[in-house]
C-alpha cells in the first residue's frame, strides 16, 4: 500500500506542478512539453487504477497525436517568446478568488460525498470488471457489444475532424504541377498518337 | 316676431361669414394666403388704418407716410351681397324691435318665449327662453338701432377693405349675441351672450390681424373680461348654490329669503346677497371698462371705427350695465354692494374724465369718455335710481355712436390721420360731420334740451338725493367730471375743427364722406336731440315705475326717483354750471390762447405724464399681473414640460434605456477568455448555489 | 494511507481549476488556451475512471475513452481553425484576437 501511496503522490504532483507550468511558462515550446509531461503523469494515475489499456492510449493519442500537433503547429506559427502580461495581474485577484471558490467547493464535496445506498446496484447494471479479465479485454467486451453506436459515432467524428482539418488549411500552391487524371484517362488515340510515314536516314522534319 | 328679431342677426352673421370664407377659398385656393404685402418700409402697418399712437411717447411720430391701399388685394367677391343682406336683416330686425317696443313697452304685453330645453342636469334645469319687457325692449331698440347704423356706415367706412364679408359676419354676430343677452331669462343664458359678444370683441378688435398692435389689443380686451368674468362666474354659482336655480323668474322669487343669511367659506361669514352681488358685478366691471378693469378700452381702438362705435360706445359696453338692472332685484336687497357700485362708478367717471383730458388720439379722447360714462350709468345704479341709468344709457348709445361715427368720417377726410394735434380748420372742408359732431358734444356734455341734458343731470340730481358718504363722494366726483367731460369734448371739438390745419398736405385732401356714412350721422344726431326729452316721462319720476312694472325693482325704502323731483336749484343746475365752466376753459386754451396748453404741459410735467399715461395702469399691471403670469407660464414650460415631463418622461425613458444598453455593450469584449471566465464565474456560482440549497434529491 | 476515491477527484478537481485558470489568465497567445482546455478534458478523464474503478463499472472507461477520441479530435480542429486565423490575421496574440467585440 505503501508503494501505491508513494507513487500516487509522486505521479499527482508532477501532473499537477506540470500543469502549472503549461499555464505559466514563457516559451509556448515549453508549454507543450510541460503538456507532454502532465500527459505521461496522468496515464501513470491511471495504471494505478487499473486502467492500463487507458494509459497506453493515453500515451498514444495524447501525448503522440495531439501533443506533437500542438508541437508542429506552434513551430509552424512562429511565436514571439511572450512578453509578460501586463494585464495578467489585473484579473489575477478576481480570477483567483473565484477559482480558489470553486477549487474550495469541490474539494469540499470530494470530502463530504456520500455515495447513494442504491447507487452500486443502478449503476453497474452494465456489465461489471471480472476478475482475472485485463482491462483491454474487458472494454472491448463491452465497447463492440453494447457501445458499438458510439465507436462507430466516434469514428465518424474522427473523420470529420479530419475532413474539417483539410478544408480549413489547405492551400492550393498556384504554380504546383499535377496530374488531372480525368484527362488522362480521357485521352483517346487520335489526339495522342499520330503516324508518321519516316523515309529511312532522315528522321523526322 | 320675438325669435325673429334675435335670430335675424344670427342668419346674416352665417351669410355673410359663409361668403367669407369661399372668397377666401376662391383667393388662395388649396394654399397658405400670402404674407401681408408689406408697402411702405413700416413693418407694422401693411394694410390699413395705423392704431392709437403709444401713450408713453409724447412726441412720438405717428403718421405712417404713404398709407396707400394695398392694392394686392383684391375685394373678396360677394362682399356687396353681404353687406346688404346683413344690413337688411338687421334692418328689418331694427323695424320688430319698435313693434316690441310699442306692444310691450307702451301697451304692457309682456312675452316669454320658451325655445327649447338647454340643461336638465340634477338639480339644475335651464331653458333656452326669450323674456321680453320693458328693460328688454329699450335695450332692443338701442342695440338694434346703433347696430343696423353702424351697419350702413360701415358699408361707407370699409369700402376699400379686401375683407368686408368677415367684417359684416362679425357685426351681425355681435348683434345676436347681444340680443341673445339682452332677451335672457337665465343666468346660464345671459352668460352666453356676455361670452358671445366678448368673443365678437375680440374678433372685430383683431380684424386687422396682421397688425401686432391689434392683436395684443385684442388679446388684451379679452383677458381683462375673463378677469370680470370669472367673478361673474362665481356670482352665478353662488345663485345656484344658494336658490337652486338660476333662471330669472325663481331667483327674484326667493331673493327676499336670502336676506340677512350669511355664506360661510374657510372660516369666513360673509352676507350672501352682498356677496353675489359683488361678484356679479365684478363681471360688470370687466364688462363696461371700470376703474380696475379699464385698461382694454383705450386699447380697443385699435380696431376700426365703426366696431369703436357700435361695441365699445354703445352695446358691449353697456352689458354690464344692463346686468346691473336686470339683477336689481337681488342688488336692492344688498346695500352695501349698491355702495360699491356707486363707489367705483364715481372713481370711474373722474379718472376717466382726467384721463381724457390729455389724450392726443382723437379715437381714445372718446373711449375715455365713454370710459367715464359708463361710470355714470353706475353711479345712478347704485343709487337705486336704475331706470334713470337706463335712460342714461339710451341716450348716451346715441351721441357716443355719433361720437365715434363722426369722429371716423373724420379719420377718412384726414386720410387715416387720427393725431388731434395734425388736425384743425376742418369746419370748413367738412361741414355735415362738423355739424353733427357739435350736436354729439352738445348732448354729452349735458346742453339744456338736449337728450344727455336730462339723462345726466338726472344722475347727478339722482344721486344728490341718496344719503350717505359714498353717495356725497358719488355726487362730488360726477359733478367734477362734467366740468372735466366739457373741457375735453370742446377740446377735442377745436382742435380738430377749429384754428389752424396743422397738416396741410392732409388738410388739402379732406373731403366728405360718402352718403352711406353721413345718414347714420345725421340720424343719430336727430336720436341725441330727441331722445330725450320725449322719453323723460318713461325713465324718471313716477312714470318710470309704470314703464319699466316688474323688470326693475325698487325697494320699499327706495325714493329716489320721487326725491329726485324736489331739489333745490343749485343742485339741478351745478351740472349746467360745470358744462358753460369746462366749454369756457377749452375756448381760452384752444382759440383765445393755443399756446397755454403747451406751457401748462411743460410746467406741470409729472402730471400730465401721469395722465397721459392713464395713471400709469398699464405700467403697474403689467409689472403686478403680466409678468409674473409669464414668468410662471415659462417656469412651467421649461422646466415642468421641458425638464420634467420631456426629461423623465418618453426623452428620460429612453436616455435610461441607452446607458443601460451602453453600459451592458461593456461586457462583449470580443475577448474569448473574458467569456471564459465568465462561464467560471456562472459555473462557480451555481455550484455555491447547489451546494447550500441542495439538488432536491436527499 | 490508503488512496481513497477522494484523492484521485482531488487530483482531477485541481487540475480542472487549473485548466480554467489557463484559459482567462492566460495572455500570450491563443495555443495555451487551447492547451488549458486538454488539460480540462484530462481531469475529467482522471475524474470518470475513478470512479469506474471504485464503483466497479467498466462504463465509466467507455466513457473516457469517447472522451478522449472527442478531445483529438477538438484539438485538431481547433488547431487548424487557429493556423488559418493565423494566416489572415498575422496574430495570435490574445489581445489581437477580439474580433466579437460588440
Amino acid at each position: 500500500m505503501i508503494i501505491t501511496a508513494i507513487f500516487f503522490y509522486l505521479f499527482a504532483g508532477v501532473c499537477i506542478a506540470s500543469a502549472i507550468m503549461v499555464v505559466t511558462a514563457r516559451n509556448p515550446v515549453h508549454s507543450v512539453l510541460f503538456l507532454i509531461l502532465a500527459f505521461v503523469n496522468a496515464a501513470g494515475l491511471f495504471v494505478l487504477l487499473g486502467a492500463e489499456f487507458l494509459a497506453m492510449i493515453l500515451i498514444v493519442v495524447y501525448v503522440g497525436a495531439v501533443a506533437v500537433l500542438f508541437l508542429f503547429v506552434v513551430m509552424m506559427l512562429d511565436v514571439d517568446f511572450a512578453e509578460l502580461r501586463q494585464g495578467f495581474l489585473n484579473y489575477l485577484p478576481i480570477g483567483g478568488v473565484v477559482g480558489a471558490v470553486l477549487l474550495a467547493e469541490l474539494l469540499f464535496i470530494v470530502g463530504a460525498w456520500v455515495i447513494q445506498p442504491g447507487a452500486p446496484k443502478a449503476i453497474t447494471a452494465p456489465i461489471p470488471t471480472t476478475a482475472g479479465m485485463s482491462n483491454t479485454l474487458a472494454l472491448g467486451l463491452v465497447l463492440y457489444t453494447r457501445y458499438v453506436y458510439f465507436f462507430e459515432a466516434a469514428g465518424v467524428i474522427l473523420l470529420i475532424a479530419m475532413i474539417g482539418a483539410i478544408v480549413l488549411t489547405l492551400q492550393h500552391k498556384p504554380d504546383a504541377r499535377r496530374q488531372i487524371i480525368s484527362r488522362q484517362v480521357a485521352r483517346r488515340r487520335a489526339s495522342a498518337i499520330d503516324v508518321v510515314k519516316v523515309k529511312s536516314g532522315q528522321g523526322l522534319p | 316676431m320675438y325669435e325673429a328679431i334675435v335670430f335675424l342677426p344670427l342668419l346674416g352673421a352665417v351669410i355673410a361669414g359663409a361668403i367669407a370664407l369661399i372668397g377666401a377659398r376662391n383667393r388662395h385656393p388649396g394654399e397658405d394666403p400670402p404674407p401681408p404685402h408689406d408697402d411702405h418700409a413700416a413693418p407694422l402697418a401693411p394694410e390699413h388704418i395705423h392704431g392709437a399712437p403709444a401713450p408713453e411717447a409724447v412726441h412720438a411720430e405717428i403718421d405712417h407716410p404713404g398709407l396707400e391701399k394695398d392694392e394686392t388685394a383684391e375685394p373678396t367677391a360677394g362682399s356687396q351681397a353681404a353687406e346688404l343682406i346683413t344690413t337688411t336683416l338687421l334692418a328689418i330686425s331694427w323695424v320688430l324691435s319698435c313693434f316690441a317696443f310699442v306692444e310691450v313697452g307702451l301697451q304692457g304685453h309682456d312675452a316669454h318665449v320658451t325655445l327649447f330645453n338647454f340643461i336638465t342636469s340634477g338639480d339644475l334645469k335651464v331653458d333656452w327662453a326669450l323674456r321680453i319687457d320693458p328693460l328688454t325692449v329699450v335695450m332692443l331698440v338701442v342695440v338694434t338701432t346703433v347696430s343696423g347704423l353702424v351697419h350702413l356706415y360701415s358699408i361707407g367706412y370699409m369700402a376699400d377693405d379686401p375683407h368686408k364679408p368677415r367684417f359684416f359676419s362679425y357685426l351681425s354676430f355681435f348683434t345676436f349675441a347681444m340680443l341673445m343677452l339682452v332677451t335672457s331669462d337665465n343666468l346660464a343664458q345671459l352668460f352666453f351672450g356676455w361670452e358671445g359678444v366678448g368673443l365678437a370683441s375680440y374678433l372685430l378688435i383683431g380684424f386687422w390681424f396682421h397688425k401686432p398692435e391689434a392683436n395684443a389689443a385684442a388679446i388684451k380686451a379679452f383677458i381683462v373680461n375673463r378677469v370680470g368674468d370669472f367673478g361673474f362666474a362665481l356670482g352665478i354659482f353662488a345663485v345656484f348654490l344658494l336658490t337652486g336655480s338660476i333662471a330669472f323668474d325663481t331667483v327674484f322669487a326667493q331673493a327676499p329669503s336670502l336676506v340677512g343669511k350669511s355664506f360661510h367659506y374657510l372660516s369666513f361669514n360673509v352676507d350672501a346677497l352682498t356677496l353675489i352681488c359683488l361678484l356679479l358685478f365684478m363681471g360688470a366691471m370687466g364688462k363696461s371698462a371700470q376703474f380696475l378693469l379699464h385698461t382694454w378700452l383705450p386699447d380697443a381702438m385699435e380696431g376700426p371705427t365703426p366696431v369703436s362705435a357700435l361695441i365699445h360706445a354703445a352695446t358691449m359696453v353697456t352689458a354690464g350695465v344692463f346686468m346691473v338692472a336686470r339683477l336689481s332685484p337681488l342688488f336692492e336687497l344688498a346695500p352695501v354692494a349698491k355702495e360699491f357700485v356707486v363707489f367705483i362708478g364715481a372713481t370711474t367717471a373722474i379718472f376717466a374724465a382726467t384721463v381724457a383730458l390729455v389724450q392726443n388720439d382723437i379715437k381714445r379722447i372718446v373711449a375715455y369718455s365713454t370710459c367715464s360714462q359708463l361710470g355714470y350709468m353706475f353711479v345712478a345704479m347704485g343709487s337705486g335710481a336704475y331706470s334713470i341709468g337706463m335712460f342714461h344709457l339710451f341716450t348716451h348709445a346715441f351721441f357716443k355712436a355719433l361720437l365715434f361715427l363722426g369722429s371716423g368720417s373724420v379719420i377718412l377726410a384726414m386720410h387715416h390721420e387720427q393725431d388731434v394735434r395734425k388736425m384743425g380748420g376742418l369746419w370748413r372742408k367738412i361741414p355735415l360731420t362738423y355739424a353733427t359732431m357739435v350736436i354729439g358734444t352738445l348732448a354729452l356734455t349735458g346742453f339744456p334740451l338736449t337728450a344727455g341734458f336730462f339723462s345726466k343731470d338726472a344722475i347727478i340730481e339722482a344721486d344728490d338725493v341718496v344719503a350717505g358718504t359714498m353717495a356725497s363722494y358719488g355726487f362730488i366726483m360726477t359733478v367734477g367730471a362734467a366740468a372735466l367731460t366739457s373741457f375735453y369734448s370742446w377740446r377735442l371739438i377745436f382742435k380738430t375743427f377749429h384754428g389752424e390745419p396743422h397738416d396741410h398736405h392732409h388738410y388739402e385732401g379732406a373731403h366728405e364722406s360718402a352718403k352711406t356714412m353721413l345718414v347714420p350721422l345725421v340720424i343719430l344726431a336727430i336720436g341725441s336731440i330727441a331722445a330725450g326729452w320725449p322719453a323723460l316721462h318713461l325713465f324718471t319720476g313716477s312714470g318710470a315705475e309704470e314703464f319699466f312694472r316688474n323688470s326693475l325693482m325698487f325697494a320699499p325704502t327706495n325714493t329716489v326717483l320721487e326725491d329726485m323731483e324736489h331739489l333745490p336749484l343749485t343742485i339741478t343746475l351745478a351740472p349746467t354750471a360745470m358744462m358753460i365752466g369746462g366749454f369756457l376753459v377749452a375756448w381760452q386754451f384752444y382759440i383765445r390762447r393755443p399756446d397755454i396748453p403747451a406751457a401748462l404741459a411743460r410746467d406741470q410735467g409729472v402730471l400730465y405724464r401721469f395722465l397721459l399715461n392713464a395713471w400709469y395702469f398699464d405700467r403697474i399691471y403689467d409689472f403686478i399681473f403680466v409678468r409674473p403670469a409669464m414668468w410662471l407660464g415659462r417656469l412651467f414650460w421649461k422646466g415642468g414640460d421641458g425638464f420634467v415631463i420631456d426629461g423623465f418622461g418618453p426623452d428620460g425613458v429612453s436616455a435610461r434605456v441607452l446607458d443601460v444598453t451602453r453600459n451592458v455593450v461593456r461586457l462583449q469584449t470580443g475577448y474569448l477568455y473574458h467569456y471564459a471566465f465568465a462561464m467560471l464565474i456562472g459555473v462557480a456560482a451555481a455550484v455555491t448555489w447547489f451546494m447550500f440549497a441542495g439538488i432536491g434529491v436527499h | 494511507m490508503t488512496i481513497g476515491l477522494g484523492h484521485y477527484l482531488s487530483v482531477a478537481a485541481i487540475l480542472f481549476t487549473l485548466g480554467i485558470f489557463g484559459i482567462f489568465l492566460n495572455r500570450k497567445n491563443v495555443i495555451v488556451i487551447l492547451m488549458s482546455i486538454e488539460l480540462i478534458l484530462l481531469a475529467v478523464n482522471i475524474n470518470l475512471v475513478a470512479f469506474s474503478a471504485f464503483l466497479g463499472d467498466i462504463v465509466g472507461q467507455v466513457y473516457a475513452l469517447i472522451v478522449l477520441t472527442v478531445a483529438a479530435a477538438e484539438a485538431a480542429i481547433g488547431l487548424a481553425i487557429l493556423v488559418a486565423y493565423f494566416r489572415n490575421r498575422g496574430s495570435i496574440a490574445v489581445d489581437d484576437v477580439s474580433l466579437m467585440k460588440g
